[in-house]
């Protein structure tokens, strides 16, 4: 260590650090150790006793592996309906919103201005089946006469899109606002078709928007258990909801811990694949 | 533009691409509308429900028009306490978190050191792992050592700690468009680093920390799931709202939501037309 601060006397950038990584470290690093010693215990509450419970993780998958599954695929389908719903509005707001642009960008932003619980209780009002959404539905005979949207999977994974759709759509128009329009000239100047334009020069020019949108949406959205608890039924559940009523209604921890642990495990591995191919001083800005 | 040079295959296409484009054009714009009422669609619900006077417990279905939610919007039992708890909360964290954040951007942007992609991953990771791995670790923290107890003090912790890197993120933004020279100017013209720090460094950041410290304070008044997992017995409005969401919500909080919007809208609003009139005079001003 001594030759090390020899070698480098430049200390400065280790105290303008210091005081925040301590935080981090201590509350953000240190607990993931103690959600790890906590996975690992055995015992019922509050007489838990730490003895490398190793077998908490295969019990818990095995007993939850529907709720990953629905969480998985709740998460990929919002995921991928945001993408499609964010790319048009974005490349019209990049491409064709002139100087009001920011304007229309915080219209994106607008609903996290709305308190996150309240904003899907809103959907509560919207989807009621005394509402209008439901009556046009009925009308044209989307839907039977006595089926409604509230407390279905349609009602949980659209819940899920709309709360995470402002994730998606930012990082996909910084890259798309990104683009020199020079590029599309030249693409035109070259008989590219307009379609083919966007094939070839839009579209792979927006890719680190796109993983990044996909990223910053599906991350939250595995661990979501808010729309499912308010939008859904049991039958939605997901493992968030799990984890929140082991830790904070059944008290117990071991089994809570493992599953949080498993989630951020199965997020962190498929995180590592993507810094992989991106580089990590990419991923971390 | 270019395209004179070669009219005879150009033109033919011409009639049907510009129709096309038109058509595109038009579509896309539509559908631009379509989705910004999408997005908004909530938003004007929780305000025209504040108006509401629900007949029964629940204000899901448009009743009558009154002012009285707004009036009264602290007539529900505890939620005048939440709301300020939230705010209190907000105010604390933002302000702790914006100096660890500020000092940690400067480090990590000025500096060339050991560590240095580490310390990126360690500001990043907070911002990629699921609330709810968070909140549900940091609560392992507390369960398993005695130092704590649950309540604001575990709150605030908390929230500083998710928030922080938000800072960082927005901070360094501004810090790596920041032109040194000036503070060289001010080394050169005889000023320590102190005052270069205090009258050069700081005044320009500003923008950078108020965006950070704005997000922090939007991040930590908005959070349920970290929160919830480390209140204890404390609420703070989004707690209170799950609490109540359970039973039933009262219009009057819809009026402290709207509220929270409208003043946060005005804000955002306000430095979207400051850019706006500022890009203009810089156009105006350019020869």
């Amino acid at each position: 260590m001594g030759a090390f601060f020899h070698r480098h006397p430049g200390l400065t950038p280790y105290l303008l650090l210091a005081p925040g990584l301590a935080w981090l470290g201590l509350f953000f690093l240190v607990p993931l150790g103690y959600l790890a010693y906590q996975s690992l215990q055995s015992g019922v509450y509050p007489g838990f006793e730490f003895s490398w419970e190793v077998s908490n993780f295969p019990d818990a998958l095995s007993e939850y592996r529907e709720h990953f599954q629905r969480s998985f695929l709740y998460a990929g389908i919002a995921t991928s309906v945001s993408l499609l719903l964010a790319y048009p509005l974005v490349y019209w707001i990049a491409f064709r919103a002139g100087p009001w642009r920011n304007l229309f960008l915080l219209a994106i932003v607008a609903p996290f201005f709305v308190s996150y619980l309240i904003r899907t209780l809103a959907w509560l009002n919207i989807l009621a089946d005394e509402g209008p959404v439901v009556g046009l539905l009925r009308d044209i005979h989307v839907l039977g006469a006595d089926e409604g949207v509230l407390f279905t999977t349609l009602a949980v994974v659209a819940g899920i899109t709309y709360n995470f759709f402002p994730f998606m759509a930012l990082p996909l128009y910084v890259s798309l606002e990104q683009i020199d329009p020079r590029l599309l000239e030249a693409a035109k100047d070259l008989y590219a078709s307009p379609t083919q334009a966007f094939l070839r020069v839009t579209l792979p020019l927006s890719a680190p928007g796109i993983v990044a949108g996909t990223l910053l949406t599906f991350i939250p959205a595995a661990g979501d258990f808010i729309n499912a608890e308010l939008l859904g039924t049991p039958k939605q559940q997901m493992i968030g909801n799990v984890i929140q009523a082991k830790f904070l209604e059944s008290l117990d921890y071991p089994t809570a811990a493992s599953l949080s642990f498993v989630l951020m495990a199965l997020i962190v591995a498929g995180l590592l694949v993507y810094a992989r191919l991106v580089g990590t001083e990419k991923l971390t800005g | 533009m270019t395209t004179t040079a070669v009219t005879a295959p150009r033109a033919r296409l011409g009639l049907g691409a510009r129709a096309w484009k038109a058509a595109k054009r038009h579509v896309l714009t539509v559908y631009a509308a379509l989705a910004i009422v999408y997005l908004m669609l909530p938003i004007a619900v929780v305000i025209l429900f504040s108006f509401n006077e629900p007949t029964g417990r629940f204000n899901y279905v448009w009743q009558e028009f009154t002012l009285d939610n707004w009036v009264n919007w602290d007539s529900v039992l505890g939620l005048r306490e939440s709301v300020v708890t939230s705010l209190e909360i907000g105010v604390l964290a933002t302000l702790v978190a914006t100096v660890l954040g500020t000092l940690m951007a400067m480090g990590i942007v000025r500096y060339a050191f050991r560590g240095r992609g580490a310390t990126n991953v360690l500001v990043f990771l907070p911002m990629s792992t699921p609330e709810i791995v968070l909140g549900a670790s940091l609560l392992t923290l507390f369960l398993n050592t005695s130092v704590f107890t649950l309540g604001f003090w575990t709150i605030f912790i908390a929230h500083v700690m998710f928030i922080v890197s938000f800072i960082v993120v927005t901070v360094k933004a501004r810090l790596i468009g920041f032109d040194r020279h000036l503070e060289e100017a001010a080394m050169d013209l005889g000023a320590n680093e102190w005052t270069t720090f205090r009258k050069i460094t700081l005044p320009l950041l500003a923008p950078g920390i108020l965006a950070g410290a704005l997000l922090g304070f939007a991040l930590s008044i908005d959070d349920f799931v970290i929160t919830y997992f480390n209140a204890g017995g404390e609420q703070t409005f989004p707690v209170f709202v799950w609490g109540i969401a359970r039973v039933s919500v009262p219009p009057q909080v819809n009026v402290v939501a709207s509220a929270i919007f409208l003043v946060a809208i005005a804000i955002a609003l306000g430095n979207v037309l400051w850019q706006y009139r500022a890009a203009r005079a810089q156009r105006q001003g350019a020869p």
